[in-house]
């Protein structure tokens, strides 16, 4: 752990975004994570993701759970909404705090013990639902705080760092959110920010409920020989099918990409994604092809990466459910008590 | 780009900037880490071995490190170095014990000509080593240009007494009042090596009309500041026009008004901002009541029967041609008559050697300059040597104690029967400076702290007595904070590629985007894809050998605060805090013949 203060200066030359802030400005305060853990990288990749999108940071609401991971939001938007809850108990928060107030983005960070294991349900219950939320991973196979041992997500095969073999089946979070009707799906690794940014700005913009895996190496636990979550073994097996950029307003599409390798997709608020293809084969629309694709490559001891299934036309569970269109919080008096004569026709309706 | 090779002592050198950009390369960040712990005295005696005048370079110097300080490039002002110089020799303790202690003579004769900076400097290397060092100087006492042009309420007496009598006390023979009016005289006196470090003792004169017949209220600037100095002028009229825009004028105007000067006024030739004072000494003008009229070209003095009544101006204007370069033309205003009853011309300075005769061996150019190499200082007679402003013009202590450190070096090597022309290289040293998992023997937390201003001393009182010193320097406080703004920038981030497992907590945690992982290229190229902006081409980009995915480390060095966080973030100890202390070759240094390198 560091003990000073991140120094305030900056570096004179650093561009500002819209709103007139530096990538600076979308910090927290410094990690206490252990020196060289992937998390601070995600940390990283969402403080430049929020910094390329103007987003100011009071519209944003972070939830965490428990873990390392769940630490982290305390190290990235400082000036945010957060919430640390329960172990496992995110998705459910960010849920409510979502139908509360359906005007803030909602950002729910969590590891694989919190999302695998004992929030496992949550995770899909919260998928399931459509929830308008940014679901994000960080996914490093083992419990760091307790000392390095599997998780639900470690590789059977894998080696933990005192030479046993895991003889359980991993959870594929990924495959899961797929299953689950999930309709942004990604996965990206935490030293591959150039993968990675992007696709935690178009989950952003995304309607509907997005989800990241990111996996990010346990420095101090499981970066080791044998181990499948290690820099070396993400580095050797990494499969990318597809590169991204986030196009946000009129910008037109730079054409610098070769032709018939970039397909651009549309969302629903108006923001484009180029998709460079690595894999000509890969169609991100298709979730069947997806889960094979994913199969087929994980048995390969292969890891898939990039934007893996998105559909650009998504609802979230604010229209399934026909909610009002103001946050809660906004609505008068008038159109929270409306009065014995609407009660009374409400309970005429039910007799 | 090709692995930056960290062993040439320049490299690290070029990233303390401040040390870069001295003439004599004092190293500022050790001294002022030493400030901060209290130990006034070691910070001293550091600046003594470098510099020879702390005291007096802590009120006076030109300050070339100051622009060149990192911290002025990360926020709005640089770390007070001069300032704090001055702190470790008001703090200091009785020092004489730790001066060197007189050697036995080597039988080899010195005479030094002048008994200024550079010569005080070449007999304080020699000295030591053995050498007799005669120094001949007309005024009665050392210091030479910093005793006579120097006004005390800026330099007091007793502080140049102390700094210069260090040297003298050393052993130096010290000839004062005899002024050398013949080098040919001095040549058949068996000398085994000569040092010229006169000066540059004229005034340059401004021959305009009028000159001649108001010439009794017409003064040359350093020969008036002189005849202050040793009590041989006392007053001057009450209404006072100061020509020139250089640091001399700065301290005539300012002494004018201490001697009665009521109304002084400065007028200069160019624009205010391309004068060559430096900018605290305008502003401690202006400060003193004193305006600065500019674009103004003196046309005439005006006389009445002999006595001047005034000054007339042209007005100019500033044009640019293609090239950039400044002319300046009439503005087409009509001139201007300022009324006055004294002038000092304070235009410039020129060397003067009527004292060197023809066939001494001593070749001059066409501006009358002697042909001086710039590396050794020897003239064209090989026992006969310059330094300070005798050798290049009109400079400042600083440059002339460079010189003075170069030139005793050539005469130490030209009388042990070497070489003169190869110059031994410094030598360096690099230490970590861990001491914990995230503790490091510098203090490495940034101080957010503006530049604290020097307390001066009331201006009604100042304004009243010409030996009371303006500036009373920082007080122990203020100097613990000054000190901190320091950026330890000889604390260098040294950077080993086999370690790194490119996990990115460098890149992340580092508060100045000076990081980049990316891969490599020409220059001009890679430059363009860093993490920020490296717009300061001569500030060098770190780079590291092939990584594991055969991308390379980039490290921008320019705005780097070297707060030690890349280091403390890096999981395999791939950067690490290495301490840079570099020891500037000098007469006498003990590894002179063999070079080292850094670790």
């Amino acid at each position: 752990m560091t003990y000073i203060a991140k120094p305030k200066f900056h570096h004179p030359g650093l561009k500002k975004n819209e709103l007139g802030y530096t990538h600076r400005d979308y910090e927290g305060k410094i990690s206490t994570l252990c020196a060289g853990c992937g998390h601070d990288s995600i940390t990283a990749s969402i403080i430049e993701a929020c910094y390329e999108l103007s987003i100011e940071p009071h519209r944003v609401a972070k939830i965490s759970g428990i873990g390392c991971s769940s630490k982290t939001p305390d190290y990235f938007l400082g000036n945010s909404h957060g919430f640390n809850s329960v172990h496992g108990r995110m998705p459910s928060v960010l849920t409510g705090a979502n139908l509360a107030n359906r005007d803030l983005i909602y950002l729910g960070v969590s590891g694989d013990g919190d999302s695998a294991s004992i929030g496992f349900g949550q995770f899909a219950h919260s998928i399931r639902r459509a929830v308008n939320m940014t679901y994000i991973v960080e996914n490093n196979g083992v419990y760091g705080l307790t000392k390095g041992q599997f998780s639900a997500t470690a590789d059977r095969g894998s080696k933990s760092k005192k030479g046993v073999t895991n003889t359980d089946n991993a959870i594929d979070l990924v495959a899961i959110a797929l299953q689950l009707g999930a309709t942004f799906v990604a996965r990206s690794f935490s030293g591959d920010k150039t993968q990675l940014v992007p696709l935690i700005a178009a989950a952003i913009r995304h309607k509907g409920a997005s989800f990241i895996d990111v996996i990010s190496p346990c420095i101090a636990f499981n970066n080791h020989a044998g181990s499948t979550k290690s820099f070396d073994y993400v580095r050797e097996h990494n499969d990318a099918v597809n590169r991204l950029d986030v196009l946000v307003g009129r910008d037109p599409i730079s054409v610098d990409y070769a032709p018939g390798t970039v397909q651009v997709v549309e969302q629903h608020d108006g923001s484009r994604l180029a998709l460079r293809k690595l894999d000509a084969d890969y169609d991100p629309h298709d979730r069947l092809g997806a889960q094979t694709f994913l199969q087929k490559h994980a048995a390969k001891g292969q890891i898939v990466t990039g934007l893996l299934y998105v559909d650009p036309d998504a609802e979230d569970l604010h229209t399934h459910l026909d909610t009002v269109e103001t946050p809660l919080n906004t609505l008068d008096e008038q159109a929270l008590c409306p009065g014995s004569a609407v009660l009374d026709k409400i309970n005429a309706s039910l007799r | 780009m090709k692995p930056t090779d960290i062993s040439a002592p320049d490299y690290f050198h070029k990233v303390v900037d401040c040390q870069w950009a001295c003439p004599a390369h004092t190293p500022v960040p050790e001294y002022i880490r030493l400030i901060a712990e209290g130990r006034y005295s070691d910070a001293y005696m550091i600046n003594w071995q470098s510099n020879v005048f702390p005291g007096i370079l802590g009120r006076t110097c030109d300050r070339p490190c100051e622009p060149a300080c990192r911290r002025g490039r990360v926020e709005d002002t640089p770390v007070a170095i001069c300032r704090l110089k001055r702190v470790a020799a008001d703090f200091k303790d009785d020092i004489k014990h730790r001066l060197p202690k007189p050697a036995s003579k080597n039988g080899k004769r010195i005479a030094l000509v002048g008994g200024g900076p550079a010569s005080l400097t070449v007999a304080r290397d020699l000295v030591p080593l053995g050498y007799h060092c005669t120094v001949f100087d007309g005024d009665p006492k050392a210091g030479g240009m910093m005793r006579s042009q120097i006004p005390k309420f800026r330099l007091p007496d007793n502080v140049i007494d102390e700094e210069t009598d260090y040297v003298l006390n050393l052993g130096v023979e010290f000839k004062g009042g005899q002024r050398v009016d013949s080098l040919k005289q001095l040549l058949s006196e068996n000398y085994d090596a000569i040092f010229v470090g006169s000066g540059a003792p004229r005034g340059r004169e401004l021959d305009i009309p009028g000159r001649k017949e108001a010439a009794a209220n017409i003064h040359i600037g350093i020969e008036w500041l002189a005849n202050v100095s040793f009590g041989h002028v006392e007053k001057i009229g009450r209404r006072v026009i100061v020509l020139g825009g250089g640091n001399t004028a700065m301290d005539c105007c300012r002494t004018a008004r201490r001697l009665g000067g009521e109304s002084v006024k400065v007028i200069v030739r160019s624009g205010f901002e391309e004068m060559k004072a430096s900018p605290w000494e305008k502003e401690d003008a202006l400060h003193e009541d004193i305006p600065i009229l500019n674009y103004m070209v003196p046309v005439a003095f005006k006389h009445v029967a002999g006595k001047l009544i005034g000054v007339t101006f042209q007005k100019v204007k500033a044009e640019y041609d293609d090239k950039g370069r400044r002319n300046l033309v009439p503005s087409g205003e009509p001139d201007e008559t300022v009324s006055c009853d004294d002038v000092l011309v304070a235009v410039g300075q020129e060397n003067a050697f009527p004292w060197i005769e023809a066939d001494c061996g001593i070749e001059f150019d066409k501006w009358h300059m002697p042909k001086v190499d710039s590396k050794t200082f020897v003239s064209t007679n090989p026992k006969v040597f310059f330094g300070g402003d005798a050798a290049f013009g009109p400079k400042n202590i600083i440059w002339a104690v460079a010189h003075g450190h170069d030139a005793a070096l050539s005469i130490h090597r030209m009388l042990s029967g070497e070489d003169i022309n190869e110059r031994p290289l410094p030598e360096v040293q690099i230490s970590s400076q861990k001491m914990g998992i995230h503790e490091w023997s510098y203090d490495n937390d940034i101080s957010a702290d503006k530049r604290f201003k020097v307390p001066h001393r009331d201006k009604v009182i100042a304004l009243k007595d010409i030996r009371a010193e303006v500036e009373l320097g920082y007080d122990l406080k203020l100097a613990l904070g000054e000190a901190q703004r320091c950026l330890n920038c000889d604390v260098q981030t040294v950077f080993s590629a086999p370690l790194c497992i490119e996990c990115d907590a460098c890149v992340d945690i580092c508060p100045m985007d000076c990081i980049t992982f990316t891969e490599n290229g020409e220059e001009d190229d890679v430059r363009q894809r860093l993490k920020a902006p490296s717009p300061h081409h001569d500030q060098a980009l770190y780079v590291s050998g092939d990584l594991k995915t055969g991308r390379v480390m980039v490290k921008d060095e320019d705005v780097c605060l070297h707060c030690g966080l890349c280091a403390e973030r890096c999981p395999t100890g791939a950067w690490d805090m290495q301490k840079y202390l570099i020891d500037m070759v000098q007469a006498g240094s003990t590894c002179q013949s063999k070079a080292r390198s850094a670790a």
